[in-house]
């Protein structure tokens, strides 16, 4: 495994290099198949890795070079593999591998093809980067390096005012977390003189930091985690993230950069376990989260929105797992919703692609028959994020929500119910309203619905197959494969915590049967709501909830209040401290600086008479003068 | 002042104090005269009390080094006076004066 570890994320940084400097001139339209190639590389080498670390009991770390080396301060750049990175990898280049060949359809005929292609490379190999990292320092890096890439390809349509604010948001705010990361890195430095995982987690389950440091870490870490996986408060930038292509929301915005955060937590499990507080916080704002943006899914039009806001939702699934010490579960709904959620944003996008660039679902309906295999493949999708059984989304949901009950956090749980009620409800109306009923696009564009070509249909068939088997690598209990190869990465947090495997009982059936009802009556709501369509029903739902409407619909007014407050201050700030500070203070100085020299010279000035003979006396009398002293002292 | 060696008849101060004059007679001349031609005069002045110095030094320490050294200095200063002359051409051709204090485009 040392030898080749290293290929796994250096073949897609090749392939960005050799994309972004011959793409445009030579490579042209062909800029696709480097990329591909390259992830087809990575996916079989993670396959091989994946392999090799099965049952492994220790992480087997491959230092390639000593990175920074400045006193005490030693850190190597090394990779750690073991279950949890492997399974991650498999995720990435996997899910991406998918995504790469269904980008060859639908940006197809893009005028910044190899850009696209350049950028995703890029981005697959910092997120390789980010997953393989051994130590926090280099996880750090690539977490920057993927925040980049997600700038880069949210802002893709840079010429769009709108693309460009929302790669400038999405930078902005993901800054705010990963300042807290950044200071969480040095805090662990400082208490362990470390920075390995290795070495930083021995010290931990030795009890070498106080209990305050370890929530202080814990806290920080999870700051970062909230600002990459858009946890509320920090959420705003991954709707306003849709600007970006659609290949870009699936891979980056739905299944694995977004996930980066649950990773750090998953990762830092043995630092979380014994800071049982921030875990509670963990919790608290995964729940909250949960629930808060699946309410603002239902109000949504615009279709990719509606999954943005469901991403949110799923990610907050993930915490509350993590809360309650589900690390594995946790890890098991990531690699399900990367399934799901790369689906259905891939069949999001064929639809559009369909209607040529149309996003706002009052202006589909009816499609179902024109493009089948979306269709089917979509609703495939929506099932696995609504939790049906035997999707993949049932079985990590129920998962998530059986964890949360066994840990005793009974309003998490029933949070997390209601939540899947609305998920169930929120995901359908997509369905239902994009499908069902009378087109209501204008003919033109109804004359060209058109199915779309093979390597986007490819793709979404795969994901379709991985959404419906998915969910049986994880079933619960001792059953569960997943649960069981990633035991030996979450052992010691689990012993810290003190949670033993149990085996499943009547209540947890209870829960799953509980769970499946209610998603089914999400589904059915949405159905009587948008395809029955009872004459009065609607209106009678649209009096009774009309002012909280307005407040869903405008998302909470989240963003309204960071204008008002956040964002005004740093922008009232700054030009006070422009126009006081700097226009004074600093233009002062240097302009003072240069009229002293200027009055000096000018003063001086008519010293200089041109007359030879002047400076001659002058001469004359510095000499006398130093002759004198020379002589008389 | 040492003792004054046996065979010199004027002693060593008079040298010194006709070179100071001729020194600061050529000095006030370069100091204060506007014509180009006066100021070389008075620098040559200058030169020979330097060197009316030298050659009462090497009489007084009988040593011949310093007038030896007279010998270059008198070499030099024609050659100065020469390259002096030509400046002093160059100048009228493009003025039509000598007069030094006329000579102050360096004026800051």
């Amino acid at each position: 495994m040392e030898s080749y570890i290293w290929l796994i994320p250096v073949l897609p940084l090749a392939a960005f290099v050799v994309t972004l400097i011959f793409g445009r001139w030579w490579i042209k339209d062909s800029a696709h198949w480097l990329p591909i190639l390259a992830m087809l590389g990575s996916f079989g080498l993670s396959i091989a890795a994946f392999i090799q670390v099965r049952g492994a009991e220790e992480p087997v770390v491959v230092e390639l070079w000593r990175w920074f080396s400045v006193g005490s301060f030693q850190v190597p750049f090394a990779f750690q593999v073991d279950q949890l990175s492997a399974v991650m990898l498999l995720v990435v280049t996997g899910v991406g591998l998918l995504i790469f060949i269904y980008s060859r359809g639908y940006m197809r005929g893009d005028s910044g093809y190899y850009r696209f292609f350049a950028y995703m490379s890029l981005f697959a190999f910092s997120m390789l980067l980010l997953v393989l990292a051994g130590n926090y320092l280099l996880l750090y890096f690539g977490w920057e390096a993927v925040g980049l890439c997600s700038y880069y390809l949210i802002g893709y349509y840079y010429h769009k005012p709108e693309a460009a604010a929302a790669g400038k948001k999405a930078f902005i705010v993901n800054r705010v977390g990963d300042f807290g990361f950044g200071l969480g890195v040095m805090l662990i430095f400082v208490t362990f003189g470390t920075l390995d995982y290795v070495g930083v987690f021995e010290q931990v389950v030795a009890g070498s930091a106080g209990q305050g440091v370890l929530i202080g870490i814990a806290l920080l870490l999870f700051m970062g985690a909230m600002g990459k996986s858009a946890q509320f408060p920090l959420h705003v930038w991954l709707p306003d993230a849709m600007e970006g292509p659609t290949p870009v929301s699936a891979l980056i915005h739905a299944a694995t950069m977004v996930t980066a955060g649950v990773y750090l937590v998953a990762r830092s499990s043995v630092i979380f376990a014994s800071a049982p507080s921030a875990l509670l916080v963990v919790g608290a704002i995964g729940t909250f989260t949960a629930i808060f943006a699946a309410v603002i899914g239902i109000c949504q039009k615009d279709i990719k929105k509606v999954l943005a806001y469901s991403t949110v939702s799923q990610l907050g699934y993930m915490f509350m797992a993590l809360g309650v010490g589900a690390w594995a579960i946790a890890i098991f709904h990531l690699v399900t919703h990367a399934f799901f959620k790369a689906l259905l944003f891939l069949g999001a996008g064929s639809v559009i692609h369909s209607v040529g660039g149309e996003q706002d679902m009052d202006k589909m309906g009816g499609l179902a028959k024109r493009i089948p295999v979306t269709y089917y493949t979509l609703v495939a999708g929506a099932l696995a994020l609504s939790g049906i059984f035997p999707f993949a989304g049932f079985w990590s949901k129920d998962d998530i929500l059986g964890a949360v009950w066994r840990d005793g956090k009974y309003v998490f749980w029933a949070v997390g119910l209601i939540a899947a009620f609305i998920t169930a409800f929120y995901t359908f109306r997509m369905i239902f309203m994009t499908f069902f009923g009378k087109p209501r696009m204008d003919e033109e564009t109804e004359k060209h619905v058109h199915e779309s070509p093979w390597s986007m249909i490819v793709p979404l068939v795969v994901l379709a197959v991985a959404s419906l088997l998915g969910g049986f690598l994880g079933l619960p209990g001792e059953l569960g494969a997943i649960q069981r190869f990633l035991e030996p990465v979450f052992a010691p947090a689990n012993a810290i915590l003190g949670i033993e495997e149990q085996s499943l009982t009547a209540i947890d059936y209870a829960l799953m049967v509980a769970s499946l009802i209610v998603a089914m009556m999400g589904i059915a709501f949405a159905w009587l709501l948008y395809v029955r369509r009872p004459a009065d029903l609607p209106q009678f739902f649209g009096a009774l909830f009309r002012p909280a409407y307005k407040v869903v619909y405008n998302k909470f007014y989240i963003d309204e209040f960071y204008a008002a407050t956040v964002v005004r201050l740093a922008v009232d700030g700054s030009r006070w401290v422009w126009h006081r500070f700097d226009e004074h203070v600093i233009d002062g100085a240097a302009h003072g600086v240069a009229w002293l020299w200027q009055r000096a010279g000018s003063g001086l000035r008519p010293l200089q008479t041109g007359r030879v003979q002047n400076y001659l006396l002058g001469m004359f009398i510095g000499v006398f003068v130093i002759v004198t002293l020379v002589i008389f002292l | 002042m040492g003792a004054t060696p046996a065979d010199m008849p004027i002693p060593v101060d008079w040298y010194l104090y006709l070179s100071a004059v001729l020194f600061l007679i050529g000095a006030a001349g370069v100091l204060t005269r506007r014509n180009l031609f006066i100021i070389l005069f008075s620098l040559e002045l200058m030169m020979n009390a330097v060197n009316l110095n030298l050659v009462g030094f090497s009489r007084f320490h009988e040593n011949l080094v310093g007038q030896n050294f007279v010998l270059f200095v008198m070499a030099v200063a024609a050659a100065e006076a020469a390259v002096g002359l030509a400046i002093a051409t160059a100048l009228f051709r493009n003025r039509q004066t000598l007069m030094v204090d006329l000579f102050d485009r360096m004026k800051g």
